[in-house]
């Protein structure tokens, strides 16, 4: 089976351990990710203000592209892009005013034909959980993982629809067919602190410590995440909280793809773990997962 | 009273005996059926207008499904604005409800069909199974204290554990038990018989059946009150029921009140121990139109206040914080109740939602906001409160599709005209009251109450009078 494939800018870039591992385990999982021709950036914010229409023309070529193609389906890996989008499409369905602005403007044709899949979304739907439990070359046992869903991959709730926004189990349902724990914490949906990262590192540093200590007391041995974002202010934002918050101790935040990829028992060596700034390799290592 | 009566039945056709009938089926039908009204539902709303009627001099048939009457606000600790105690203002009414001459219980019983025409309505009703003959009971309550088998107790919603034989509560109207099919040992395994044994008039009958029968009335008033929001399974960023300090109002009246399980003693639900530190949150589900209830449930800012109050008089060095949006105080008395409670018990208010509780060592974590100031609050609470929406009681809607009246898209029943004839539904000779018809406290419950009985008194003797003229 191929999906069209949106990877987006950051997975080129400061994510690309989430795009590489994410194409390779499609590959072992049976079907292949077909990136889009001449992409552009999906935006990164869906507009906040109504009449910002011009915001919107980017992901809206993206899924007339998509369309064009003869695909209904595009799939992302960035919980940022998949929100833009999938907010765009909805809009395009359902508001016959501003879809008509924008495809008039960027002079295609489209009416929100494509559905908008998050990569996890593709697991559940296309493939199945139990599928993928039975394709686990090398289950994660013992394992402890706090899933981390963010914002974007949830809210606004009516218009993604993925799961529930309060209390989402879809990746602890995945973290289950991997063969690793779960564990319950109750800061799996509050914001790491997004973009105030840029311009109020401290907001950052303390949502990031609030979740991360909230793993942590869960008995967490690592954090999953789907988002670019997250990851960097999770991870990144370690040594900052360690500098107010002498008694904490590090945490490996990682993609869910790089998870799934040593499920699936590829190469270690080719997930991209040196540019997690928390090593995760001794506690893989530990756990008997990385030899 | 207890009297066992025959009447017209409907299982196959064939006449059936109603053994939990009590009061005096053949005295209800002694007078002509435009003096007859039924009214459904057993709380303040239905007692209020049962006594009224009965006191006009029309029989009337009072239907409830539970064992007895009495409704929530049995349930309730002390009641606002006066703080008196909710059974010792109910308790004469209830009582006069079931010795009425009157008036004619039936509880445990459903409505399950309607025909006929306004004035003289046949209402088919079940008589649920009590595996108790109430006509032979006495009430000693010796099964009670004998009974092994122990669970949880609907009435005192979680707070406190009943016996499988029970009553709902100590002054029970009719004080009649029935068995809970689901725990009694006998029932589920055949063995025990606890209760047959002791009771000294042998009114146990493990083999009882339900029963069908039917009433002729010519008015039916229905008032069949509130229920609690389903939060435990709506609401997960309250933890959704799965944090045991965590509990609704109408719980918390339970743990106030003198004759609750805790005897009146503030104790939380995970260890006993008295909570120091204790937290409000005000329209849990109301208010809420995008996820929950759009509507204002109209009692919680002054139950809450209430049960600040009465939280404060039992724990004196307890801190009590409430959240609310905006404090909605609009009846006699009840903005100085609020203003009593803020100054002299001082109770902080923080005017904010709470976005999320969850559970850290033996603390509840409070999550929410000061919009006043813009700041992020954290509140390590020994225990929260949640004053959830209150919402029409199940199987509203089957009433209203029996009954042949109609509910709006929150399952209360809508009114003739909500101004000028709040009572009076869209069929003639069926009158709505209470909070089924939409959430109010107490008083405006009862004068709604009254108010439905004096509307079925005019439509029934407007009647008569026609009748009699066109005769």
């Amino acid at each position: 089976m191929k999906y069209p494939y949106f990877p987006g800018c950051t997975l080129y870039t400061k994510a690309k351990k989430l795009d590489d591992a994410g194409r390779e385990c499609s590959q072992k999982l049976g079907f292949e990710l077909d990136e889009l021709k001449d992409w552009t950036c999906c935006g990164a914010t869906f507009p906040l203000v109504n009449d910002y229409h011009i915001a919107m023309s980017g992901p809206t070529r993206i899924l007339a592209d998509t369309k064009a193609r003869g695909d209904d389906k595009l799939v992302t890996l960035c919980s940022v892009c998949f929100n833009v989008l999938k907010r765009t499409n909805h809009v395009m369905r359902n508001d016959e005013e501003r879809r008509a602005k924008i495809t008039d403007f960027i002079e295609r044709d489209y009416h929100g034909e494509v559905e908008v899949l998050h990569y996890l979304q593709l697991l559940r739907d296309e493939i199945g959980f139990d599928t993928l439990r039975e394709k686990v070359v090398k289950p994660l046992t013992g394992l402890k993982v706090a899933c981390y869903y963010g914002c974007l991959l949830l809210r606004p709730v009516k218009e993604i629809g993925l799961d529930a926004m309060e209390n989402p189990t879809i990746f602890e349902e995945f973290i289950r067919a991997l063969g690793a724990e779960p564990v319950e914490f109750p800061y799996k949906v509050e914001c790491c602190g997004a973009f105030q990262t840029v311009h109020s590192m401290t907001t950052a540093t303390r949502c990031s410590h609030d979740i991360l200590r909230s793993a942590k007391n869960s008995g967490a041995d690592l954090v999953i995440t789907t988002c670019p974002l997250c990851q960097f202010n999770l991870d990144d934002r370690q040594p900052e909280i360690q500098k107010s918050h002498t008694a904490f101790s590090a945490i490996p935040v990682l993609y869910f793809t790089q998870l799934l990829a040593l499920a699936l028992d590829l190469p270690a060596a080719g997930l991209g773990f040196e540019r997690n700034l928390i090593d995760p390799l001794p506690l893989l290592k530990e756990k008997g997962i990385v030899s | 009273m207890g009297e066992l009566v025959e009447l017209t039945g409907l299982k196959d056709g064939q006449p059936v005996t109603c053994a939990c009938a009590l009061g005096n089926l053949t005295e209800f039908e002694s007078v002509p059926v435009d003096r007859r009204v039924m009214v459904i539902g057993g709380g303040i709303t239905g007692i209020t207008a049962a006594i009224d009627l009965g006191n006009a001099g029309y029989q009337v048939m009072l239907v409830d499904r539970l064992p007895s009457v009495g409704g929530r606000m049995l349930q309730l600790s002390e009641t606002f604005p006066t703080l008196d105690c909710a059974q010792c203002t109910l308790t004469p009414r209830t009582v006069e409800s079931g010795q009425h001459p009157k008036v004619t219980l039936k509880t445990s019983c459903e409505v399950i069909g309607l025909e006929g025409e306004p004035g003289d309505f046949t209402v088919s009703l079940r008589q649920k199974v009590t595996y108790v003959d109430w006509n032979k009971c006495t009430g000693c309550g010796t099964c009670i204290q004998k009974c092994p088998s122990k669970g949880i107790a609907l009435f005192e919603r979680d707070a406190g554990r009943m016996t499988a034989i029970y009553t709902l509560s100590p002054q029970a109207v009719p004080n009649k038990p029935q068995i809970d099919p689901d725990r009694c040992r006998y029932l589920t395994k055949g063995k025990c018989g606890v209760c047959a044994k002791s009771c000294p008039v042998g009114a146990i009958d493990y083999k009882q059946q339900e029963s069908f029968f039917a009433a002729r009335v010519g008015a039916i008033i229905v008032a069949t009150g509130f229920d609690i929001y389903d939060w435990k399974n709506k609401m997960p960023e309250y933890g959704g029921g799965k944090i045991p300090d965590v509990i609704d109002g109408l719980t918390m009246e339970r743990y106030l009140s003198a004759s609750g399980p805790t005897a009146g003693a503030m104790v939380r639900p995970s260890d006993g121990k008295e909570p120091k530190e204790i937290v409000f949150i005000q329209c849990v589900g109301s208010r809420n139109p995008e996820f929950h209830k759009a509507y204002c449930s109209r009692v919680c800012c002054m139950y809450t206040a209430k049960h600040a109050r009465l939280y404060k008089h039992k724990v004196h060095d307890g801190q009590v914080y409430v959240f609310y949006i905006d404090i909605r105080s609009t009846g006699k008395g009840y903005e100085q109740f609020i203003q009593q409670s803020v100054s002299e018990e001082e109770i902080i208010y923080i005017r904010g939602r709470a976005a999320r509780l969850y559970r850290e060592g033996d603390k509840v974590m409070v999550q929410g906001a000061d919009t006043l100031t813009g700041k992020k609050i954290e509140i390590a609470a020994d225990m929260v409160v949640l004053a959830a929406a209150m919402v029409p009681n199940a199987g509203a809607q089957e009433l209203a599709d029996i009954l042949g009246i109609e509910c709006n898209a929150d399952g209360f029943f809508i009114e003739d005209n909500y101004k000028l004839s709040p009572v009076e539904t869209g069929r003639q000779g069926i009158y709505i009251a209470g909070c089924c018809q939409g959430i109010k406290d107490i008083a405006d419950s009862s004068a709604q109450g009254s108010a439905a009985a004096s509307k079925a008194l005019v439509f029934l003797s407007t009647l008569r009078r026609q009748n009699q003229e066109a005769v």
